[in-house]
């Protein structure tokens, strides 16, 4: 029977992801992954992309996975777990394999955004059944913070480094979540740690659907973000209260916003914070702050918009 | 020894490895098209849609993502095998190391081709070559049937448990694999019993005893992995000899290590892969109709390379030229005339060796370019004098 989707009993379960790795201090990402994990009643067979979380749960002789995983390389996660679901359905046609197992990869932004879309973008249409989820940190954090194409507007990167004459990311982050929703697959979503019930019911409910899957889950790093270690849950709510990263789903076409702020606050709320974005707040990037405001807004607005034809909205 | 006589049949080496594969009926299989070897999967992938093999297609979006898959796929649990060419080999690079590293006994079939640039899509080695280093096994073949029977041992010496490596099984991209052959084929029921039920090691799928695959390995350990690898490479040419003799049982067809033709009592010989073998063994024959003890290595195993054993074969010729349909750039001799070379480093008396550049991009290798090198080595034989030690031959200066 299903476990029920409450504290209560989701703390009974055992966790999939042992205490013990070596992931920093504050780290979103094994938040992420235990979430995500206590959110299956499947067993479940897993593909890591080769990064953070990858690099510190499985340093041999140790790995920090109950459940069987497997890291190839750094952009093929995605292909990977293509290759592990089609000898599932292989053995199991032929009679070789009965129980039904269920198929995830995680990769972060760098091995999701950018050199691992393509293995992404292939396996999501050959339509195989896995849930992919990115934990996106927005940047490579693994190797140092260097910018990516998830990297938000204006952040201080140690390769877009804020300086006299380009302040920080020229660019705004890559919209990933609709590049895959633009596949047309059943389920895409957003999520963030700091919305736990809205995580963990997106992930159970990707994993009843079958066929390709994408979860987008924000993932807070506080060396890269330069934040204080235990502001992990905090900020990725502000990230939510903020509109800067909202929680939907596509479902079937359909969009969804599954959590709507009583009262949008401020960008500035969720930036401050956040030492790669402080000279964001010297008087003469004003205009930087008001672009990133305005950026948020129009997506904010054009989500909404998106979301008319669906159901009603839920809100917390 | 008793055994039936296969099915006589006119086919392409593309049809032939197509076919070999058919009858091995692996369990998954992921590939991207690539010219010339596209063919192969062609093939195979009607197979699979008239439900003729079992086996489940992922049809990738590039070769890195079908090595990829079929890294997942090995992993998980089951015989997996591919097929590729030139571009698409270089694209998987990355994860043939992968492959072969966390063992996993994948089959390929790499039908040869000059890499870009320039682009070109004809046969030569420069593919095979640059992929000589990355941990698997290469068998090479000269013609369709040498391809067929190599496919099918491939899976065997793959699968065999004291290696688990995979095998790249090269054959000459057009000159070979677009050519219609006479070529012999085995009954279905020989080859499944020859491969035989594949066994699972370590798998992903297995619920029961959870495993993790490709973890991070720091200094402490990294160089015991990487010698471990090593050791079992040695023991590779055993498992290749033994499957041979098996082999021969079923099929009347003897393979070792390399061929050695007319090279007992030769006093000049050629060293040689693949399909040029067959020409320069015309060539070699009418040497000897003029009394000139002229003969020819052709390597099957090129990775592990059995230094001892061809050292061995080639040591008391006087003269051999070593013909590469590859360079290795950077001022280098050619990548085989390397191999060989350091084979016969260990004697005190051993053969001049020189080594030809020859048949790049799908250039021809015609008997008229094995007789101008034999007459020079008759030269050399004679003089005891290399007037140039490598050269390209058949090109305009």
């Amino acid at each position: 029977m299903a476990t029920p989707l409450t504290l209560k009993e989701l703390s009974k379960k055992d966790l999939l992801l042992t205490s013990g790795h070596r992931m920093c201090a504050g780290c979103g990402a094994p938040i992420i992954v235990k979430m995500v994990l206590l959110a299956s009643d499947y067993p479940l067979v897993a593909a890591n992309a080769t990064g953070c979380l990858e690099v510190s749960t499985c340093i041999s002789d140790y790995t920090a996975w109950k459940i069987p995983w497997i890291h190839n390389a750094f952009e093929n996660a995605a292909a990977t777990l293509s290759g592990v679901e089609t000898m599932y359905r292989s053995l199991k046609k032929q009679g070789k394999i009965d129980k039904d197992i269920k198929f995830i990869a995680f990769g972060g932004d760098g091995g999701t955004y950018d050199i691992g879309l393509q293995s992404l973008s292939g396996a999501m249409e050959r339509g195989h059944d896995m849930l992919y989820i990115c934990y996106d940190n927005g940047a490579y954090m693994n190797t140092g913070i260097q910018r990516s194409s998830a990297t938000p507007y204006g952040a201080d990167t140690t390769t877009c480094p804020a300086g006299s004459v380009i302040h920080g990311k020229p660019q705004p982050r890559k919209n990933l979540t609709k590049i895959m929703a633009a596949h047309d697959i059943p389920y895409t979503a957003q999520a963030s740690p700091s919305h736990w019930l809205d995580l963990v019911k997106k992930v159970k409910k990707a994993l009843d659907i079958k066929g390709p899957k994408f979860m987008n889950i924000l993932s807070p790093c506080n060396r890269g973000w330069r934040s204080k270690t235990n502001d992990a849950i905090q900020l990725s709510r502000l990230a939510v209260e903020t509109c800067c990263w909202p929680l939907y789903e596509v479902e079937n076409g359909v969009t969804k916003v599954t959590f709507k702020p009583k009262e949008k606050k401020p960008l500035v709320e969720f930036l401050k914070p956040q030492g790669r974005f402080k000279h964001l707040f010297a008087p003469e990037n004003e205009n930087m702050l008001k672009n990133f405001q305005e950026m948020v807004d129009k997506e904010w607005a054009s989500l909404l918009k998106s979301a008319e034809g669906g159901r009603a909205s839920g809100t917390e | 020894m008793a055994r039936k006589s296969g099915r006589i049949a006119a086919v392409t080496g593309n049809e032939a490895v197509a076919e070999a594969l058919r009858q091995v009926n692996p369990d998954v299989s992921s590939a991207y098209p690539i010219t010339p070897a596209t063919d192969i999967m062609q093939r195979f992938t009607s197979f699979v849609s008239n439900g003729k093999v079992k086996t489940e297609m992922i049809l990738v979006e590039s070769e890195h993502s079908a090595m990829s898959g079929c890294i997942g796929a090995s992993a998980a649990g089951g015989r997996v095998m591919t097929a590729t060419s030139s571009q698409g080999l270089a694209l998987m690079w990355e994860e043939l190391f992968i492959a072969s590293g966390n063992r996993l006994p994948i089959v390929m079939s790499l039908v040869n081709r000059a890499l870009s640039a320039p682009l070109n899509i004809h046969g030569d080695h420069s593919d095979g070559m640059g992929a000589r280093d990355c941990g698997w096994i290469q068998l090479w073949s000269e013609n369709a049937q040498e391809a067929y029977d190599n496919t099918i041992q491939a899976f065997r010496i793959a699968e065999h448990m004291d290696i688990r490596l995979p095998v790249m099984v090269c054959m000459d991209g057009f000159i070979i694999s677009h050519s219609i052959e006479r070529i012999e084929y085995m009954e279905d029921d020989a080859v499944s019993k020859f491969v035989g039920e594949y066994k699972q090691l370590n798998p992903l799928l297995d619920l029961g005893h959870p495993v993790s695959y490709g973890p991070l390995i720091l200094p402490d350990y990294y160089m015991e992995y990487r010698k471990a690898h090593d050791d079992v490479m040695s023991k590779v040419p055993g498992i290749v000899l033994n499957t041979a003799n098996d082999f021969e049982k079923i099929s009347g067809r003897k393979y070792g290590l390399f061929e050695a033709y007319r090279l007992d009592d030769a006093e000049i010989g050629l060293v040689i892969l693949n399909s040029a073998a067959g020409t320069s063994k015309d060539v070699i024959d009418s040497f000897r109709e003029k009394g000139i003890k002229a003969g020819l290595l052709k390597p099957r195993l090129f990775r592990p390379f059995p230094y001892e054993e061809i050292g061995n074969a080639l040591k008391n010729l006087k003269a051999v030229c070593v013909l590469d349909r590859a360079d290795a750039f950077g001022g280098s001799y050619g990548p085989l005339f390397i191999d060989i070379a350091s084979s016969l480093y260990p004697y005190k008396d051993k053969p001049l060796l020189v080594n030809k550049i020859y048949g790049l991009g799908g250039r021809d290798y015609m008997p008229s370019h094995a007789e101008l090198v034999l007459n020079e080595l008759v030269e050399v034989a004679k003089t005891g004098k290399v007037k140039m030690i490598k050269e390209y031959i058949a090109v305009r200066e």
